[in-house]
């Protein structure tokens, strides 16, 4: 076995509801979640014996994984919790797809949810803002999360003269999509001024800027290839994965510019043997504007620097060369933490199913999803595509 | 609500003690004629042992934000702050806040460490503009 190019398929895909649902806990949205994949995938929670998640900040377990099982009465043979921030939901797929492709497992469900708009205590969101950066030689210094990435948004702007309105654009575009999600937490269009004119939080950083906070939780089902046809749905193959690490925290990054997803796309590309052009659909991580700036020219979308010039001439909305986050993304759809990159994930399943509806890329056969955790710091990217 | 208070470890103690003392300790590793930050155990290149001793204290700023909205309660009073990540003269990265008039900060300008004394316990270095 020396590639994982083709060897698994994802048939079952779903997402709850999002946004604000204080009727429902992290658990049982994680449930629903799960349940709704099974659905899709029409079959029976017995047939899951390989279970992924990753813990809920608002209802923490010691053993989350299990706790699920347990939950749902299911008995795997593979069983995991994994926390990689909001590269989490690719890592993990990742590695379920290795847990497959080496015989651990033949069907894993793969579920995250989180309640972070509804779920937590006044404590526990200034605890979870506080505690990003090193302990001693960064949080005392009083950065919010926006911060950390306002000073990435700051270095790309002085190397590249990247502007403001650039970043803004990206904002616009992800909202212009959510226009389209019936499913999305914001849905009224916005503009560039819109962005600029929104509260200051951390310069250059306005509100419009950052990511929602949310509820929500998303699922699939990942399978080995050969039984993939089995399934109501067209399966989506795993053709491509990758993964770059680059540091922990910000002020020991290599690069302010230049990040991890340089390796991680390098190794996706070439397990898919494919390239940047080559690719109909684009699910990028967006918690900060400047993010997808450089995941874009990381990635070889566009060259390095020239990710405002890419995003500020329509490139990444639909009908452009590379439409990204068709719905809505973190900036529009919803952000619930670590879950948050599972619904670029079911987005582009749902695209390269052609089940995308209103949001629909004409003809997708190859789709990328690239999601960071941290600051920039664990990254992680897909390419999936309709054929193996 | 307190600020995020740094918790000195046998490891960091040096660091904050010099703080204290009105002087910035960085570690130095005599094999690979490198200083680093933050501190290790080890010399993180060649994995041998690191000395402690005293950067110059000045640097330039690398990037930057103005906070404006604070982490929490006890920060709310001074915003807007500015935060950024400094060079040492010596090569090694950090973050600190810069104290300056917020139109004054710019990538590239040079600093100069000074030291808040936040209680007994605790005293905070940041840095200020030289021309």
């Amino acid at each position: 076995m020396s590639t994982l190019r083709g060897a698994v398929a994802i048939v079952g895909a779903a997402d709850t509801v999002v946004g604000k649902v204080p009727q429902m806990g992290p658990t049982e949205l994680w449930i629903d979640a799960a349940l709704g994949a099974l659905a899709d995938a029409g079959i029976d929670k017995n047939e899951i014996d390989g279970l992924v998640t990753c813990d809920s900040m608002a209802e923490p377990y010691m053993y989350h994984a299990e706790a699920m099982a347990e939950y749902l009465q299911i008995f795997p043979d593979y069983c995991m919790g994994i926390g990689a921030g909001g590269g989490t939901a690719f890592a993990i797929l990742h590695h379920a797809a290795s847990a497959i492709a080496t015989g651990m497992c033949k069907t894993v469900l793969i579920s995250m949810a989180d309640s972070l708009r509804t779920g937590l205590t006044r404590a526990q969101a200034q605890v979870m803002q506080s505690s990003t950066g090193h302990k001693q030689f960064e949080q005392p210094y009083g950065l919010p999360v926006p911060a950390y990435y306002a000073l990435i948004a700051r270095a790309h702007m002085d190397a590249y003269g990247t502007t403001a309105e650039q970043m803004a654009a990206v904002a616009v575009s992800c909202r212009a999509h959510a226009t389209l999600n019936p499913a999305a937490q914001m849905r009224d269009p916005i503009t560039v001024a819109d962005v600029l004119e929104s509260r200051p939080i951390a310069d250059p950083l306005n509100l419009l800027d950052c990511s929602l906070v949310s509820d929500g939780g998303a699922a699939i089902v990942l399978t080995a290839a050969e039984r993939a046809d089995d399934f109501p749905h067209p399966p989506v193959y795993l053709l491509g994965a990758g993964e770059g690490h680059g540091h922990e925290h910000i002020s020991q990054a290599r690069s302010l510019t230049t990040s991890a997803a340089v390796e991680s796309g390098r190794a996706a590309f070439a397990m898919a043997g494919l390239g940047p052009a080559d690719i109909d659909v684009a699910g990028l991580y967006d918690c900060f504007t400047p993010v997808v700036l450089i995941e874009l020219e990381d990635l070889g979308f566009c060259a390095k620097g020239e990710g405002g010039a890419f995003v500020e001439g329509g490139n990444i909305t639909l009908g452009g060369a590379l439409p990204v986050n068709t719905h809505g993304g973190l900036l529009s759809h919803c952000h619930p933490g670590n879950p948050g990159s599972m619904f670029h994930l079911t987005e582009v399943v749902s695209q390269l199913r052609g089940a995308a509806g209103a949001r629909q890329v004409p003809d997708a056969r190859f789709g990328l999803v690239h999601a960071q955790g941290g600051i920039m710091s664990s990254h992680c990217t897909l390419v999936l595509g309709t054929e193996r | 609500m307190l600020k995020n208070l740094p918790v000195p470890t046998p490891l960091t103690a040096p660091y904050w003690e010099g703080c204290r003392a009105g002087e910035l300790r960085i570690q130095y590793c005599q094999v690979c004629e490198r200083h680093q930050f933050y501190p290790r155990s080890v010399c993180a290149e060649c994995l041998g042992s690191v000395d402690w001793v005293a950067a110059s204290g000045k640097g330039e700023v690398v990037s930057y934000t103005v906070v404006r909205l604070a982490v929490s309660e006890a920060y709310a009073e001074e915003v807007p702050y500015v935060v950024a990540l400094i060079r040492l003269a010596e090569g090694p990265q950090l973050m600190s806040q810069v104290d300056c008039e917020i139109e004054q900060i710019a990538t590239g300008r040079s600093v100069e460490v000074y030291f808040d004394v936040w209680s007994d316990e605790v005293t905070i270095p940041k840095f200020r503009l030289v021309s």
